[in-house]
């Protein structure tokens, strides 16, 4: 045993994958509370604030790096595997295996992030290379302490003034559900959860999380579509 | 208890050997009673193929009660067939009604390959074994049964976890072909007894090790194994294996 | 030739002592020269292959399952006998001498019996540091059942799983040391001839059931540990697979074939529900530690069991023996069971079948403790049941799902049907002391050797005999015979007699192919198993044991003349594997059948109709039959019965009672 079978035991790729998507489900706690400030209803002055403190603070900076690399290992590792784990059965059943106690989605992740990385492929494209490179065609904000910043606000409500982006969106955060549905409690058993009353927990917390973060994310493109926020 | 009989289609998966590409035939058995047992039936399918001078279908099976682990089977695109924990000899006909199609593939993974029709080698699970999945004590050297108590609680996890019949459903059952369930079964009947503990990390790294070099897939937790296992082996004992790996791999001297 | 069993001298209790202090020793070094064969991996294969790794010798092992974790070994359910005493009730090794003695109704070795008693307390050690998962108390220590033909707890389990477990626990070993390079394993192999060099066992001839290639093996030593041949009655609780082949093949190359009409029927079986069934299912024997074994009062009652009421039952085996009730040894009762069938209060479809009913002992036994336990105070009858329903399930969950999956019904709301079946083969290769067979350097271990058991089996002995055979025994016994052949080479595989040897077995092959009959091999089985069950199964006489020789000696010559087997010799093919098996019942069943007719007394599963007492129970003749017949091979229908007189030194043998 070597320290780097860590990595390329099938044990120890399960565990990037737990550890990366744990970071990942923090990172969209965080994400989801930035946006949750458009319902405060002030005309996006809040939502700029907030955004522009996560954009200008070197700390957190210096964690989007990890969060991109973050992204990164657990989409390429994600694909990895089940590219790998599809070849172990080179010769494939004639009936498809129905088991109805393993859920569709627990056997649809690969599917399911692949939906996901679609998505994201679009929200970058929509909103962070806007706001890291090529700029925000809006005029910025001024702060009472006559500081200058993005309207990032003003971005969203023209993005999402478009039906089937709002459409996309909504579609993504229910892929993003399902995914969430069983990565949450998934990666808890591979970081070695085993106990049945604490797994049990996980659970739920993992049901709740899902349905209140993918809740709160659908529901903000189809707040601005349809003005429920101004 | 309604006895009845019933005529039934089979489609079958016939493959001469190892090398052959393999097909699906397809057979018909009249008057079959409900309650012969689902291997009973495909005695009588045999018979009539003997009598018919046509090459019977082979099959492994061979204690017929559900504890050998021999006989395998994907019946209806579930290992085992349809009933809740058990295995293709236990079930019985009493599960299916006159007319019905029944589908038969044999266990499907690159670590199983075919030897004939429906019978798979699975030695590879014996290779696993020998990685590690023992406690190494020379005969002889025992100390008294009862000097060791063993907490009860832990005594019945580990015999409920060594309960495991090393029949491969877990594997065939699985969409990646991982065989975790039956390694975690083994690591955890050891790792939960103190008889286990001197070994207990180089037998989860090594039996790791040596599932990967089998060509078994990555455990992505959807349960499937725990559905079909004839023994009810909870898939809990998977992420037993995942912390005792760890553990185990973090404090490794290399 | 004289049988000599070379039994060591002095008292009894120091024969073993004696013995492992005077028999040779082969050192460290000489051992890595010295190779042995092991057919057979269950209980006693694995535990005497891995040991003889562990000890330097070089080890093959073979099995025709796909791995040796499959061995029959692993269908043992009820447990495992030894006289550790933790229940301080009175055990001791010499009890557990004196019940299997006397169970098997002196028909056995003292000496023999008296060492496996002994070494029943390594077994446990050795099992428990293995990590076998025996059933524990809640202090941590481990728990005890009881069972037939004993009044002690000696019998350590899990769950129903107990042969399971020690089976997994000896492969576990084994595997250890095939990873070591101790042993190499060959699955999916069958042994088919003996290669007998200068008089001595020097090898075998198997086939690779794979790719059908016959293969050659030399070894200083073959061990034998194949299991018994109960599946000549082609209906019993053995495995498919299992067979008589090795051990008939090592017969007819000189091995004396010791009591082969002693056979175990077990009383509690599911009963036989069709024409088509291919075995039967055993529920363990620990159950009637808790089951009341029941008929109706009344001949062929057709009311539901659960509207019987209790005045109306007959609990024949607590009426017949109150000192043991239920849990009389297996051949009482079983042949009390046939009693009241053949007299017509048997019930189910068929009419073979008795009751076997949990609710007094849910209620009463575990209900109560329960109920206490909890602090439930005056609990109701459904409570109890309830509470009962629980430990059961913890104890026997496993016998109840079976049980419910074969027959559809619900053992813990009705009662199981049962009847007896083929369980196990007292009868095997004629051994001595050292386990050796007549054949130098050839022995027979487990069920597969003449064994201790005598003509009757207590439950729990099996697995205890074959683990003390392959754990305790063979290592010390297999030094005293290889210390002498550390300077015989390894012979080479061509030599004439593997040659001669698989040319034999070919022409077998080949014979068996050309037949091209019309009948298939399975037919010919299910004939053979209804005149052996019919004529020589649970109860014999002279004009049926004599018609059944005719019987079997005309389907054997139909057999070689119109069975057919489909496919080649050079592929896997399963119905030919299936025909060489069922080619050696058809001779060993005339064997059998001889020597029940010679047996003119009745001891233990032997009985004969013309010989029992005034209330039908077993009557033996010890003045002319206290002897194991050992027959030896003379041609096709030819024996020769030798006679080794049993000499009871400890116990006075007398009229066996349980009442």
């Amino acid at each position: 045993m070597k320290w780097k079978d860590l990595f390329t035991s099938s044990v120890g790729k399960k565990w990037v994958m737990a550890l990366t998507g744990v970071f990942l489900i923090l990172f969209l706690i965080v994400h989801a509370g930035i946006n949750a400030c458009i319902w405060a209803n002030d005309g996006g002055v809040m939502f700029n604030k907030v955004a522009h403190f996560m954009g200008s603070t070197i700390v957190i900076r210096i964690l989007e790096v990890g969060l991109f690399l973050g992204f990164l290992i657990h989409i390429f590792q994600g694909l990895i595997l089940e590219f790998q784990n599809r070849k172990k059965r080179k010769t494939g059943y004639a009936v498809k295996i129905s088991i109805k106690e393993s859920t569709w989605y627990s056997r649809s992740m690969g599917l399911l992030g692949t939906l996901i990385l679609l998505f994201l492929i679009l929200h970058w494209k929509h909103f962070w290379v806007p706001s890291r490179f090529t700029g925000i065609p809006y005029p910025e904000v001024i702060l009472e302490s006559g500081k200058k910043i993005h309207n990032l606000y003003a971005l969203m409500q023209s993005t999402f003034s478009e039906l089937w982006v709002v459409i996309v969106y909504v579609l993504g955060c229910i892929s993003l559900f399902w995914h969430l549905l069983h990565g949450f409690q998934s990666a808890f058993r591979t970081l070695g959860v085993s106990h049945p009353g604490y797994l049990k927990i996980i659970q739920r917390i993992g049901f709740i999380y899902s349905f209140i973060i993918c809740l709160a994310f659908a529901m903000m493109p189809v707040s601005m579509y349809l003005g429920w926020v101004k | 208890m309604e006895h009845y009989v019933m005529n039934l289609t089979l489609k079958v998966w016939r493959q001469k050997n190892t090398n052959d590409k393999g097909r699906f035939e397809t057979y018909h058995v009249k008057n079959i009673s409900s309650e012969m047992s689902f291997l009973e039936m495909f005695d009588v399918l045999n018979e009539q193929l003997i009598q018919e001078g046509k090459d019977p279908i082979a099959f492994d099976h061979d204690c017929r009660e559900g504890i050998c682990g021999m006989c395998s089977m994907v019946i209806n695109g579930r290992p085992h067939g349809p009933w809740h924990r058990n295995t293709t000899c236990q079930l019985h006909m009493r599960a299916f009604r006159d007319g019905d199609v029944i589908v038969v593939e044999p266990f499907r993974a690159n670590a199983f390959p075919v030897i004939k029709d429906l019978v798979v080698d699975r030695s590879a699970f014996d290779r696993i074994i020998q990685a590690g999945g023992y406690i190494s004590v020379n005969t002889g050297s025992a100390v008294d049964a009862n000097a060791i108590p063993v907490e009860k609680d832990k005594a019945d996890a580990a015999f409920a976890a060594a309960a495991c019949i090393g029949c491969g459903a877990c594997v065939a059952a699985c969409k990646n072909s991982s065989a975790m369930l039956f390694v975690s079964a083994k690591v955890a009947h050891l790792g939960l007894l103190p008889q286990g503990q001197p070994e207990r990390k180089t037998r989860v790294l090594n039996m790791v090790a040596q599932m990967d070099k089998e060509g078994f897939g990555a455990c992505t937790n959807t349960g499937a194994c725990e559905a079909v296992c004839p023994k009810g082996i909870s898939i809990d004992y998977i992420a037993r294996l995942n912390r005792d790996y760890m553990m185990a791999a973090l404090s490794s001297p290399e | 030739m004289k049988l000599d069993a070379k039994i060591p001298p002095g008292p009894l209790e120091n024969k073993w002592t004696y013995y492992k202090g005077h028999c040779k020793l082969v050192n460290p070094a000489n051992k890595r020269k010295l190779e042995i064969i092991v057919v057979g991996t269950g209980l006693a294969g694995a535990s005497a292959a891995a040991t003889l790794g562990e000890l330097g010798y070089r080890v093959k092992a073979f099995c025709f399952q796909d791995s040796p974790r499959r061995a029959h070994s692993i269908a043992a359910q009820g447990g495992i006998n030894a006289a550790k005493n933790y229940q301080n009730d009175g055990d001791s090794v010499f009890r557990l001498f004196y019940d299997t003695i006397k169970g098997g109704d002196y028909r056995s070795r003292e000496a023999n019996v008296y060492r496996l008693a002994e070494v029943s307390v390594n077994i446990i050690d050795q099992c428990v540091a293995q990590g076998v998962p025996f059933a524990r108390e809640y202090g941590g220590l481990l728990n005890n059942r009881s069972f037939g033909g004993t009044q002690v707890k000696r019998t350590f389990y899990a769950a129903g799983q107990t042969g399971q477990q020690l089976l997994l626990g000896a492969y576990q070993a084994l595997e250890r040391q095939v990873a070591l390079g101790n042993v190499i394993m060959y699955p999916r192999h069958e042994m088919l001839e003996l290669v007998l060099i200068d008089g001595k066992a020097r090898g075998i001839i198997c086939r690779n059931l794979i790719n059908g290639k016959l293969e050659r093996y030399f070894g200083h030593a073959v061990l034998l540990c194949t299991g018994g041949y109960s599946n000549v009655f082609y209906l019993s609780t053995n495995a498919m697979g299992s067979n008589v082949t090795a051990i008939w093949k090592a017969h007819k190359k000189g091995a004396f074939f010791g009591n082969p009409s002693f056979t175990q029927i077990h009383p509690t079986c599911i009963p036989v529900s069709g024409e088509y069934q291919s075995k039967l299912t055993l529920m363990s024997e620990s159950l009637r530690n808790d089951g009341r074994i029941w008929v109706p009062k009344i001949k062929g009652d057709k009311r539901h069991p659960n509207d019987i009421p209790e005045e109306e039952r007959d609990y024949y085996l607590e009426r017949r023996y109150p000192a043991f009730g239920n849990l009389v040894p297996r051949d009482v009762a079983s042949r009390a069971a046939k009693e009241r069938c053949d007299a017509g209060y048997g019930v189910g479809t068929t009419g073979q079948a008795v009751y076997l009913d949990f609710r007094y002992n849910l209620i009463n036994k575990y209900g109560r403790a329960e109920a206490s336990r909890r602090g439930i105070k005056d609990p109701d009858e459904e409570t109890l049941v309830q509470l009962g329903k629980e430990v059961v399930k913890e104890e026997y969950g496993n016998l109840f799902d079976m049980y419910e999956k074969i027959t559809g019904e619900n053992p813990y709301e009705v009662p199981m049907r049962i009847y007896p079946a083929v369980h196990y083969t007292m009868g095997g290769l004629w051994v001595d002391y050292e386990l050796m067979t007549t054949v130098p350097g050839l022995y027979a271990l487990g069920e597969a050797n003449f064994s201790d058991h005598g003509a009757n089996r207590l439950g729990a002995s099996a697995l205890m005999q074959g683990l003390a055979d392959g754990y305790f025994i063979i290592p010390y016994t297999i030094g005293n015979y290889l210390a002498d052949e550390i300077s015989t080479k390894p012979i080479h595989i061509d030599h004439p007699s593997f040659e001669e040897a698989e040319r034999a077995v070919t022409e077998r092959i080949e014979k068996l192919l050309d037949v091209k009959g019309t009948q298939t091999v399975e037919s010919f089985h299910k004939r053979l198993g209804k005149i052996m069950w019919d004529k020589c199964g649970m109860s014999r006489n002279e004009a049926g044991l004599k018609s059944a020789i005719e019987e079997i000696r005309s389907l054997r010559k139909e057999f070689w003349s119109d069975v057919r087997i489909p496919g080649s010799a050079n592929e896997f093919n399963p119905e030919l594997d299936k025909a060489g098996r069922v080619a050696d019942f058809l001779e060993l069943g005339e064997l059998m059948c001889i020597d029940a007719l010679h047996r003119n007394e009745s001891c233990g599963g032997h009985f004969r109709e013309e010989f029992q007492t005034p209330d039908g129970e077993a009557l033996r003749d010890d003045a002319n039959y206290s002897y194991v017949a050992a027959w030896e091979y003379k041609g096709e229908s030819q024996w020769e019965l030798h006679k080794e007189p049993l000499i009871f030194e400890e116990v006075q043998p007398s009229q066996r009672s349980y009442k």
